[in-house]
């Protein structure tokens, strides 16, 4: 290969799927050594260093390579987008504790102490059958992890930047390209020679429904047609200095996050918003196919407490679905998650009222069509009926609220691992891991490389983009790693003397 | 909690063990006698023998429980009928006690069982709702088994 200096990459370096130290010297690029590598930093990230932490791993032998200087950023950025500011209560239990792996004391427990008042407390022990369940505040959840983050030393094994891609080593072990934030690094890439690599790169992207982007990109305007991932607070003012009309589309909880803050508007702030809700289909009675296995459907909503039901976590159907394969997994998958969303009761009332007085009205069909209105500057979509009638919608804004995620391989780093890294797809188009995580396909030599998140929905395990899920996948990973010598086991006196310094805010 | 049928027995027989004994022992010693001829080893024969038919007779119990969790989405056992299920578990005790069974304990004294059971199912509810997580870090996430 030819001699270049330029601590860049060729086309010629990145054509060769397996990379010597040789190479990278030719090119300047520049070789650090480390045990273990994460990308991402994000919350998969977080539970994954804070578990190899615990389990005794010191955080010189750790490297964290991420765009964001906290953990929780992504997640906060999306969450508040999606209406849920610090005080709103997220979508996880009492339990899925991120800054404490073993899960006890849970959020309930610490907002009643904090708090001083029992009620937390009560209704943890009282889901969901007298109360509905527990679910945390979203600014405990990042104090917390905040807390957790300056104890296990997360700031030290940062390094801030964009990794490129992953490449085998030849010998074994795997090099992470990284491209670090301008002025921290003396050539534009690195080169990290890892023995463990662990991908935590959260959602690839965002996707529209293509009839959106479409009108989107056509008529240029991005300001009426809106996906709820994204900043759109915009609408919100609009909302308030005049009467509109808006159309939301998809009914996940990222619907009924939208419904809510438009309706407390209405009821708060004398806002004069009508609501169209668009449904593509809708349950009615319940899902499922006996007594056993079925859940309620209501007006066009699918209830469940969580995303998926709660024993995917760590109960019988976590052991069901381990055993599945092939078409068979995808649709218990499908069974038990698919779209849904929380039976609130705060919400349903929202709904109820304003189905009543008639500024909350549903509609069914699938979209023909969506252009700007004739006459106006509303938008116009255009829908087939159930029964092939025509029908058309028109409205100030439209909100996308269906949370659709892009394929993988619109993610660089993973593109490049399904070319030349080994790597394939599970049933669901994902990424295909093991029960315990690890990549089908990348081993090489003693060289692992693990994944965790919504990249590897359709594996093993439902609950991957949630909290708890996040941290078993931590665990499974974990204790891979440490049958591999990385690591220590986490048996009963290790986890009992961790959680006691955990208690007391004491480095692991 | 979300038990598979295998991690509530395990479960059961190790919360008896770790829980339930050691408080059966002090409970015996600072319970008042319910007679002025009541012993020590009175008291211990009625509550060890009451444990063992909470580990035993529970495997039963823990088959019911199992079986009316199927009829739950979430497939899940929610604190509290963890709680709640201690009155018909306690009543079948006292009337096993009561009868003899496996052996004769001679007088139970009613207030006493219910104390001691009260107690037991109390200290068991509170640990298993999370305290033993803190020793067991993967037991929540393998439906409560340790093996
Ligand atoms: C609105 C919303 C609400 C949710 N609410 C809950 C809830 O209540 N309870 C629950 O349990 N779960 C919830 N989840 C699901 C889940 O817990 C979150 O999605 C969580 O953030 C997932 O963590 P992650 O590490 O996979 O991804 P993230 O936290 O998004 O982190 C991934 C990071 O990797 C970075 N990255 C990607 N590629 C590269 C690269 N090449 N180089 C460097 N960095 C890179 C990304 O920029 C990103 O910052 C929610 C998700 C959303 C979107």
């Amino acid at each position: 290969m030819a001699a270049q200096t330029t601590g860049d990459i060729t086309d010629a370096l990145m054509a060769d799927s397996v990379w010597t130290d040789a190479d990278l010297d030719a090119h300047g690029i520049p070789r650090w050594s480390v045990p273990f590598v994460t990308i991402g930093g994000g919350i998969g990230s977080f539970a994954m260093v804070d578990a190899l932490r615990v389990a005794g791993v010191d955080p010189s032998a750790m490297l964290v390579l991420s765009d964001l200087d906290a953990p929780t950023e992504t997640y906060e950025h999306l969450a508040t987008n999606s209406q849920i500011p610090d005080h709103e209560r997220l979508r996880s239990d009492s339990g899925s504790v991120l800054d404490c792996l073993w899960g006890w004391p849970g959020y309930a427990l610490r907002e009643a102490i904090t708090k001083r008042r029992p009620g937390p407390v009560w209704q943890v022990a009282t889901e969901p059958i007298l109360s509905e369940y527990f679910t945390p505040q979203a600014g405990q959840v990042y104090q917390s992890v905040h807390r957790e983050a300056a104890r296990i030393g997360w700031h030290t094994m940062l390094r801030k930047g964009v990794v490129r891609t992953v490449r085998k080593r030849a010998g074994g072990d795997y090099f992470v390209l990284f491209t670090p934030e301008p002025g921290t690094a003396p050539t534009k890439r690195v080169a990290i020679h890892a023995r463990f690599v662990h991908l935590a790169v959260g959602y690839p992207g965002v996707r529209f429904l293509p009839d959106l982007q479409a009108y989107r990109e056509t008529y240029d305007d991005y300001r009426s047609v809106v996906n709820a991932y994204e900043p759109h607070n915009h609408v919100y003012e609009e909302m308030l200095r005049r009467p509109t009309t808006v159309l939301v589309r998809g009914s996940g909880i990222v619907a009924s996050r939208v419904l809510q803050r438009i309706i407390d508007d209405r009821e708060q702030h004398g806002a004069q918003t009508q609501i169209i809700h668009l449904f593509r289909s809708y349950p009615q009675g319940w899902q499922g196919d006996s007594r056993m296995f079925r859940r309620p459907s209501r007006r066009g909503w699918t209830y469940q407490a969580f995303n998926f039901p709660k024993a995917s976590w760590g109960g019988q159907l976590r052991y069901q679905l381990e055993g599945l394969e092939g078409e068979e997994r995808v649709a218990f998958i499908d069974a038990v998650g698919g779209t849904n969303t929380a039976p609130r009761r705060d919400w349903q009332r929202q709904l109820e009222e304003g189905a009543r007085d008639g500024f909350y009205t549903q509609a069914l069909g699938t979209v023909d069509a969506v252009e700007p209105a004739k006459g106006s500057t509303r938008v116009a979509t255009t829908i087939r009926t159930p029964t092939d009638g025509i029908g058309v919608l028109e409205a100030d804004f439209i909100l996308d609220a269906t949370g659709l995620e892009a394929e993988i391989e619109e993610h660089r780093v993973l593109r490049d691992l399904l070319e030349h890294g080994g790597a394939g797809r599970n049933v669901k188009g994902r990424l295909d891991v093991e029960r315990n995580f690890e990549v089908r396909g990348t081993a090489h030599g003693d060289g692992r490389m693990y994944a965790s998140g919504s990249i590897t929905l359709g594996g093993y395990y439902a609950g991957v983009d949630s909290f708890l899920g996040l941290q078993h996948a931590a665990l499974q990973i974990q204790g891979a790693l440490a049958s591999q010598g990385f690591s220590r086991r986490l048996g009963a006196l290790r986890s009992t003397s961790q959680w006691l310094k955990w208690a007391r805010n004491v480095a692991p | 909690m979300t038990p598979t049928l295998s991690g509530r027995i395990q479960s059961r027989l190790v919360l008896v063990a770790i829980v339930g004994i050691p408080i059966a022992v002090v409970l015996g010693l600072i319970l008042p006698r319910p007679t002025e001829t009541t012993t020590l080893g009175d008291m211990y024969r009625v509550f060890f023998v009451a444990l063992a038919l909470v580990a035993i007779v529970g495997l039963v119990w823990e088959l019911i429980w199992h079986g009316l969790q199927q009829f739950r989405w979430e497939k899940d056992w929610p604190t509290l009928f963890g709680l709640v299920t201690g009155v018909p578990e306690g009543i079948v005790v006292w009337l096993l006690l009561r009868a003899g069974v496996p052996i004769d304990v001679g007088d139970v004294d009613g207030s006493t069982f219910v104390i001691m059971f009260a107690i037991t199912w109390i200290a068991i509810w509170l640990v298993a709702n999370g305290p033993l997580q803190v020793v067991f870090i993967r037991w929540r996430f393998q439906g409560g088994r340790f093996f």
